[in-house]
């Protein structure tokens, strides 16, 4: 269990001040000039040495992503975007680090555009997220009255800007270049990789694009050191995570705890066990709507990090825990979310455009227990034809939900379709 | 110079080439929707998906860089799986209307199922419907049928520059469309049918009219601009059925304008099918060739040679003006004359008259100085490279003229020919700009030569292109040199006629001595072929053989017609602007007792007993190379060495002026076409069709 003196985000739940006075009090903008002035390098080789992975649910290496920025040639401009377009299902960490620790983000982003060298930075956060757009924005205002922001930021002799950006309620623009369509004005759509956005992104521009939680932890392994942050949690997935539990738990919440926690003590502990006790589980998603669900007999023993979930054949995610008990009409739970992906498919790809919808209309005939067990292998073919086939991975987000349902669900779809329709 | 393998072949390519067309190079076929290689790379079909070794996920080829040691698997069952599944999703959605569609037998869709496919649908549910949209006379949509390639939507936005089409909606909800109901107003727009990989984007003239293996093509060439682009003409028994492009890369690249791809209903209406004689009722008779000619002949008796004159049209092909060229010479006149819309050119110096960079020259400037000129009507393809230079480099443009909307952006100076005078003077504040041009080119539209001081802005001109560095060479013999310096003429007859040296001589009179020798009687036959662009009423006292295709101004006035061959009627050659002699085949007969041109003015000079010396096709042309070698080389450009010409006198300060009013009327064969009549009423016009939808 993660000691409260290890804990980065002590203002989660805002019991505290978040202007920037309450901040300071917390250890924000605690000599960031003297970390600046270690140099980028430096910055970039204790990320790396910290071994965080990004926290927007692909999970890869901070420090290298990084890397791959092409050298600064003093003309090109270079950005920084900070992607708080968080609308993963079952997921709102970002919001409560929006709501109640923004300086922690602000502070994150200058050292993190320091050490990639850029001037400018934007942070595109979700339509919906109105009131916690206005506090950012209120809170830069304040980052930029003390002198923290814009020339020579918090007196470290760098210039940085730092814009707020709102969407307009698209899923799909949290997905990196959709966001960068979407920040230049266009449609939504995710670009073609190659070129990465640290090579050509943002107006054709070295981009960096990080999620809200992995810049606000920034600060926090640059002040306490590499080994610090290394040191809790597994070697491989390092440090410490927000974890929103949700859905048929006692006690609801976000919590930071150390990366590979166990699932169950995560829900014991925290949500309060599950409604009616553990024994009344049905299954977990554990890391947002796009992974594979889990269900019980995994969820006794899995560990809540990257390696462990991937291994159970899921993944961390955003570490969007959903929790569903035995009441759950699984089959339904999961046509759900594919509505969800077919609704915010782009539509510029072939699989993602025509399969979310095939796939939604299959699961709901699936419920109503219509059709034969020829159609549940038809629906996890397509889903195996959509998976690897796409533009983004939106394509793979919608096909792995319904496909951890086939894998652990098949005796139930066989049994409605065994039935006949039910009501 | 990357090396990769594909199915186990090597293949060295140049940088930045895509996997795709690596494997195109090797001969090896990837299906593909989206790609085009005129567009940019949207890799949104999924198609054209390979695999590669060290990626757990198969590619894109089409989007993918080839790189140094990639290896490459276009035939896995990864593959195969990948592709029958991007088709299974396609066709989930898509209409199986084949039998009823305009696309079929030549649908992409179709073709690639058919190789790449699974042999029966899963897909037991309903289909999506999407309504169709009006994008105005020359398109018919049928969006159920819309894979959303977007290669129209990267069409309208890259080579048209009239972004007017896009896609509404997410997901399953996507839409092609025009905002809202909107027509397209573009020239080039009939290439989106062309590119529509399936049948959503088709021919409204075409729809429903036949199938495209009812029809046999002919390879032929554009004549309704200077610019010659290559179509191909299908014909179904002797009906035009449709004209599409063929790809060539020096002129047009994989498109047409409009014009000549929906004008050829124009064929079918109004022909002169029979001679004609005017009697003595003053109406016209129909008559056999023998009373025609007999009619002439009986007239040019009593008139001496030199009273006679005559004028070649717009869309006269090389043959016919070299026989007429002939006979008039042994008539004994020299009043010839191919300008019929007044242009003050010369038909020497040669590169006074071409357009001497050439077309896919213009990649290769950097700066472009319009002159009296509205490339978009008067040449919509050349208009098309100039903004794939600016695209490509920025091109920066400069109008003198009036203002048009280019589809790139144009720094209008004013419409003052007075401006090129401060310019060569270096008195302009562009004039830094050019300075610091490597190469410049300029062009000349027929809006600064159909005028009084024609040649004074022509003698302006190659002083600008000499001081400045659009000429780079003014000794004859050096011709790799950049030569910036172009006319754009506007008709496909003219440079053919212009390099036959169908003008006046010293002694001979030109349009408008002809004009004024009309009233004064020293003028008394004109021999018209195919010309309808000139004031009729001023010729109305002479005695007027007409002879062409339609019946239209010339016919009006004619005292006798002889009926001609259009240019699908007619093995034809033709120079385009740059100096290209292109050949057009024979796509059908002339209608009733139409006779191919040169032939009719051959069997007329037996009746005058003059008699031309040659009988047959190969004899005519080979006396175009004797009376001008150029001929001899077809489909290649024979540069013009740089030599003096215009004459310098004042400048007049008369604003330039457009020569076009309505782009899709501009010769008898598009007056007549009743799709053309429609794009000038909805297009220009903004009239509506009154059954609109929304």
């Amino acid at each position: 269990m993660l000691k409260n003196s290890d804990k980065i985000f002590t203002n989660l739940y805002g019991e505290y001040d978040w202007h920037l006075k309450g901040a300071q009090k917390r250890g924000d903008w605690d000599n960031t000039s003297s970390l600046i002035k270690k140099g980028p390098d430096w910055i970039i080789q204790e990320v790396t040495a910290s071994c965080l992975r990004g926290r927007g649910g692909a999970g890869f290496s901070t420090g290298r992503k990084w890397g791959f920025m092409p050298k600064d040639d003093g003309v090109t401009a270079r950005y920084l975007i900070i992607n708080a377009d968080e609308s993963e299902p079952g997921t709102c960490k970002d919001r409560d680090i929006l709501r109640n620790e923004p300086h922690k983000l602000i502070e994150g982003a200058l050292l993190s555009a320091f050490a990639i060298g850029s001037h400018v930075g934007y942070i595109y956060i979700r339509g919906e997220f109105f009131r916690e757009a206005e506090r950012l924005e209120v809170a830069i205002a304040e980052a930029y009255e003390a002198g923290l922001l814009g020339k020579n930021a918090a007196k470290s002799g760098w210039n940085f800007d730092l814009y707020v950006h709102r969407g307009a309620g698209a899923y799909i623009c949290g997905e990196e270049t959709a966001l960068l369509e979407s920040l230049e004005g266009r449609k939504g759509m995710p670009r073609l990789k190659p070129p990465f956005p640290a090579l050509i992104g943002l107006y054709g521009c070295p981009t960096i694009i990080n999620n809200v939680e992995t810049i606000a932890v920034i600060p926090a392994i640059l002040k306490r050191g590499a080994a610090w942050f290394a040191g809790i949690g597994t070697p491989e997935n390092t440090g410490t995570k927000i974890y929103c539990l949700s859905g048929h738990v006692n006690t609801p919440c976000n919590v930071e705890e150390a990366m590979g926690i166990p699932l169950k003590e995560l829900i014991e502990k925290y949500g309060g066990g599950v409604r009616r006790g553990w024994n009344n589980l049905l299954a977990v998603i554990p890391g947002g709507a796009s992974f594979p669900l889990l269900p019980k007999d995994i969820c006794e023993t899995v560990l809540m990090d990257f390696t462990s979930l991937a291994q159970a054949k899921s993944g961390l995610g955003t570490a969007g825990v959903i929790v569903m008990d035995k009441s759950t009409d699984i089959v339904r739970a999961i046509a759900r979310l594919s509505k969800f992906y077919m609704h915010e498919s782009c539509g510029q790809c072939t699989p993602c455009r025509e399969g979310t919808g095939w796939m939604w209309r299959m699961l709901i005939r699936l419920a109503d227990g219509i059709g034969s067990v020829k159609d549940i292998d038809l629906l996890e073919k397509v889903t195996y034809e959509i998976e690897g086939h796409t533009i983004c991975a939106f394509g793979d987000a919608a096909a792995w939900p319904v496909q951890g349902l086939i894998r652990h669900f098949r005796p139930e779809l066989e049994r409605r379709l065994s039935i006949g329709k039910v009501a | 110079m990357p090396k990769l393998r594909i199915d186990d072949q090597e293949i060295e390519v140049l940088e930045g080439m895509t996997v795709l067309q690596a494997a195109e190079l090797l001969g090896i076929e990837i299906p593909v929707f989206c790609y085009h290689r005129k567009l940019s790379i949207a890799g949104n079909c999924r198609m054209c998906l390979v695999e590669m070794e060290k990626s757990n996920k198969p590619i894109a080829s089409c989007a993918m860089p080839a790189s140094e040691g990639m290896v490459i698997h276009t035939q896995t069952p990864m593959v195969k799986k990948a592709r029958q599944g991007v088709l299974e999703f396609l066709l989930i959605n898509h209409p199986l209307d084949c039998p009823i569609c305009d696309q079929g037998g030549e649908c992409d869709l179709q073709d690639i199922t058919m190789a790449y496919g699974s042999d029966a649908s899963r897909f037991n549910l309903n289909k999506r419907a999407v309504p169709d949209k009006d994008f105005g006379p020359l398109i018919e949509t049928a969006m159920n049928r819309c894979i959303h390639c977007t290669r129209c939507i990267r069409f309208a936005n890259e080579i048209a520059g009239v972004p007017e089409l896009g896609a509404v909606g997410r997901g399953e909800m996507m839409e092609i469309t025009t905002y809202v109901q909107k027509t397209i107003t573009s020239e080039l727009s009939g290439n989106m049918i062309d590119i529509c990989p399936v049948g959503a984007l088709t021919s409204k003239p075409y729809s429903f009219r036949g199938r495209s293996w009812e029809l046999s093509n002919t390879p032929s060439v554009d004549v309704m601009d200077g610019v010659g682009s290559a179509i191909r003409v299908d014909v179904r028994g002797r009906e035009v059925m449709r004209i599409l492009p063929r790809q060539n890369d020096a002129v047009n690249e994989d498109w047409i304008s409009d014009k000549i791809r929906f004008a050829y209903d124009g064929l079918k209406y109004q022909r002169l099918d029979r001679p004609y004689v005017r009697g003595k009722d003053r109406h016209l008779h129909s008559v056999s060739w023998e009373e025609a000619f007999g009619k002439i002949a009986e007239h040019l008796q009593d008139i001496p040679g030199d009273h006679m004159a005559a004028i070649v049209g717009d869309m006269v092909d090389a043959e016919a003006i070299i026989a007429l060229k002939d006979l008039m010479a042994m008539i004994g006149s020299s009043h010839i004359e191919c300008r019929q819309d007044g242009a003050r050119t010369l038909s020497s110096p040669r590169c006074s008259y071409l357009f001497n960079t050439t077309i896919a020259g213009i990649e290769q400037a950097d700066f472009c100085l319009l002159i009296g000129t509205n490339p978009r009507w008067e040449a919509p393809l050349v208009n098309a490279r100039i903004r794939k230079s600016y695209l490509l480099t920025g091109l920066p443009v400069v109008s003198v003229g009036p203002f048009h909307e280019l589809g790139y952006p144009v720094n209008h100076l004013g419409d003052d020919p007075l401006i090129l005078e401060r310019i060569l003077k270096g008195r302009h504040p562009i004039c830094t700009q050019l300075q610091n041009s490597k190469h410049p080119m300029m062009i000349l539209g027929q809006g600064a030569l159909r005028r009084e001081d024609g040649q004074s802005i022509l003698f302006l001109a190659r002083q600008m292109a000499e001081k400045y560095a659009f000429v780079q060479t003014t000794k004859p013999q050096l011709l790799e040199h950049w030569n910036g310096f172009n006319v754009l003429q506007t008709t496909a007859s003219r440079v053919g006629a212009l390099d036959l040296g169908f003008i006046p001589s010293r002694t001979g009179y030109g349009l408008k001595e002809i004009m004024e020798s009309i009233s004064q009687k020293k003028i008394k036959a004109v021999y018209l072929l195919g010309a309808d662009e000139i004031d009729m009423e001023l010729l109305k006292s002479a005695f007027i053989i007409y002879q062409g295709h339609h019946g239209d101004r010339g016919a009006a006035v004619a005292d006798v017609i002889l009926p001609g061959a259009a240019f699908t009627e007619k093995p034809g050659t033709y120079v385009n602007i740059e100096g290209r002699v292109q050949r057009a085949l024979k796509a059908a007969s002339p209608p009733g007792e139409a006779k191919e041109d040169w032939k009719i003015i051959r069997a007329l000079s037996e009746k005058l007993g003059l008699e031309l010396p040659y009988n047959t096709l190969e004899e005519v042309r080979a006396r175009l190379v004797e009376v001008n070698p150029l001929f001899d080389e077809l489909d290649t450009v024979q540069r013009a060495p740089w030599q003096e010409f215009g004459e310098k006198s004042d400048i007049h300060a008369v604003p330039f002026k457009s020569v076009i009013e309505n782009f899709y009327m501009t010769d008898s064969i598009s007056r007549h076409s009743i799709t053309m009549a429609k794009c000038s009423l909805e297009i220009l016009g903004g009239q509506k069709r009154a059954n609109v939808d929304g």
